[in-house]
């Protein structure tokens, strides 16, 4: 099956070439392709977790190992990766069958899936990549289809949005190309596997702990943690819905967080001064992105500062078991914090997804975004509201939703590492994210409105099939994903992705093979 | 060493540009000097004294070779260079049009 690995990156990348070149003479063509694909794609990904084999390296080119240089481009696919994979293709398929009846009052469509195509090839590139240099070619890849479909609608906010977002995410970028210069100056290698076998050899320079904080500043950007967060609300709440959906349900995270854990923890050797930066830049992102959530009374825009907060979750989780595994604690409790961490990024994946899904159901019906002026809207579209709330009570952690499974274990494990001040944080953030899915709840759905729906030349009813569709799955979805915390389905998913995490030092020797 | 810092010169001049210009034009000319500093970087990573261009010959073990592999990887960042560059200046002509200005203090409409 190693030949499939290819695969993730080939057919969106076809994908995109077809839509473009036959989108505009067969416009229903480019619409269901793209859908088509990411279904295949996300069947491909099912059919791989189910088969249990967990390490597939393919090799581009078919180069040997010339002596004990890696010459090949290195695919691997490992348990992070497919974790990741499952991800992206998944609330891919539902934006993007989502996007069918949403993008129509859009000019252009067959460029909006284009890029859509292009976006995916590239998160599933930079998961995929075995090699650093390559990880920056599929991260620019989806970056910069990013970058176009920020700007999609080409209105003031719009464009003003892309702009910021470029400005901040190409420094971003050359940040890490600086870093992988000074990496390859420092190891003579661009395979990850190979770096990280130079390192352990070698020993953790004074250059590599300075490579590791640029990087660290790379990817936080691209992650939008704390400190370099001032894109994304403006790049998120100005996208078209289905794009917010991507962008803060994977994006964010295949291009931010998950290339921070994979190099931080396969990569580089994990210091306990790293693990403690990655752990504060969480709880801070988590706390303040709830904070300047709350007072929002755009619905896009309180979405997408709540999206930095729950990143803070996830950041947290995985830095929890860190800082055990750096000051060499009990492993459990360190695969007990990493999977809380890693099951909360799929889980906000999942919810974050369909609340922007259905921020755009409440935008295509009634062109409003600003919550003061809605209202009312329970009685006309049922199948918005009442997903609305499943995934409102998923993120402020409310049994039986997943999210409340993922955040009571990153709340255990902050208490077993005996970090009590985060986990009292951790409950007083899911508290006021509460508060504030109140807020949007009553606002939108269920408060008496000033402008009344019925009489005005505004129509509302409920969206279209397509639209219903992938909301009520991705609810489904936000009960359904709470069975990873029966043992036996986690050993399937979750446990492959903590374990690589976990036998960090193994990954040169497992992908090498020596 | 003193190429490298006046490498590190010119990308804190590109800095300077993005962070301090007001302008949108200025601040794409920013980001370039940045782009083109890091690839003199990768460049000057690769630069061997005296060294000539890899390629195999009857004689290649007696010369001395530079790195080719920063060379590649300078050939790459540069078309993802072009990319970026150009989306965002069609991205700043376009806001021309809607604002009638390159003046980033009067292009605000986000905020909070």
């Amino acid at each position: 099956m190693d030949w499939s690995v290819p695969l993730f990156v080939v057919v969106p990348l076809g994908a995109a070439f077809l839509t473009a070149i036959f989108g505009n003479a067969a416009q229903a063509f480019g619409r269901f392709f793209t859908s088509l694909m990411l279904a295949f794609l996300s069947g491909l990904t099912l059919y791989l977790v189910s088969t249990g084999n967990t390490l597939m390296v393919y090799q581009v080119g078919g180069h040997e190992l010339f002596g004990k240089i890696p010459i090949a481009i290195y695919m691997v696919l490992d348990g992070l990766s497919i974790y990741l994979l499952l991800i992206i293709n998944i609330i891919g398929f539902f934006s993007a069958f989502y996007s069918i009846s949403y993008i129509k009052k859009y000019t252009s469509e067959h460029y909006y899936y284009t890029l859509f195509c292009l976006m995916v090839a590239g998160m599933n590139g930079v998961v995929l990549s075995g090699d650093i240099f390559n990880l920056y070619v599929f991260l620019e890849m989806a970056a910069i289809s990013s970058y176009a479909l920020v700007a999609f609608g080409i209105e003031r906010e719009e464009l003003e949005a892309s702009f910021k977002y470029q400005v901040l995410g190409g420094t971003s970028s050359l940040f890490i190309l600086l870093s992988i210069g000074l990496l390859y100056w420092s190891t003579s290698t661009l395979n990850i596997a190979d770096i990280s076998r130079v390192i352990q050899e070698n020993g953790s320079s004074e250059l590599i702990t300075f490579v590791g904080i640029i990087l660290l500043t790379g990817f936080g950007l691209k992650a939008a943690m704390i400190p370099f967060h001032a894109w994304l609300p403006d790049a998120h709440s100005s996208a078209p819905s289905p794009i917010s959906s991507m962008l803060s349900g994977v994006l964010i995270k295949a291009i931010g967080a998950y290339v921070i854990l994979r190099l931080f923890f396969n990569m580089f050797v994990i210091s306990y001064n790293i693990s403690l930066v990655i752990t504060v830049i969480g709880t801070i992102s988590m706390v303040i992105g709830v904070l300047l959530a709350i007072g929002q009374w755009d619905i896009k825009r309180l979405l997408a500062y709540h999206s930095i907060s729950q990143m803070g979750y996830v950041v947290l989780g995985v830095g929890i078991g860190m800082l055990v595994l750096a000051k060499g604690g009990d492993r459990s409790l360190a695969a007990f914090s990493i999977g809380g961490g890693l099951y909360h990024l799929f889980n906000h994946a999942v919810f974050k997804g369909l609340l922007f899904l259905n921020a755009g159901a409440v935008e295509y019906e009634t062109g409003i975004r600003d919550m003061q002026r809605l209202g009312g809207l329970a009685s006309r579209m049922p199948i918005t509201t009442s997903t609305s709330l499943s995934a409102s009570m998923s993120i402020s952690g409310i049994p039986p939703f997943n999210g409340f499974f993922s955040k009571l274990i990153i709340i255990i494990a902050a208490i077993q590492a005996h970090y009590y001040v985060l986990a009292i944080l951790a409950v007083f953030v899911s508290i006021i994210t509460l508060a504030s899915f109140l807020k949007v709840q009553r606002f939108t759905f269920f408060n008496k409105s000033e402008e009344n729906w019925n009489l005005k030349d505004v129509y509302v009813r409920e969206v279209p099939f397509s639209m219903c569709f992938s909301m009520i799955c991705l609810a489904v979805l936000c009960l359904v994903l709470s069975v990873l915390i029966v043992p036996s389905v986690r050993d399937i998913i979750l446990t492959p992705a903590v374990n690589v995490l976990l036998d960090s030092a193994r990954y040169s020797t497992t992908i090498l093979g020596y | 060493m003193t190429v490298y810092l006046l490498c590190i010169a010119l990308f804190l001049v590109g800095l300077y540009g993005v962070l301090a210009k007001r302008n949108l034009i200025k601040i794409v000319i920013g980001l370039a000097i940045m782009e083109y500093s890091v690839n003199l970087f990768l460049i000057l990573i690769g630069y061997v004294r005296g060294g000539t261009a890899p390629i195999i010959s009857a004689d290649a073990a007696k010369r001395i070779f530079v790195d080719p592999l920063p060379q590649a990887m300078v050939l790459t960042a540069i078309v993802i260079g072009l990319a970026t560059t150009a989306l965002l200046l069609a991205i700043a002509i376009r806001l021309y049009r809607k604002y009638d200005t390159f003046d980033i203090r009067e292009i605000k409409k986000l905020k909070g």
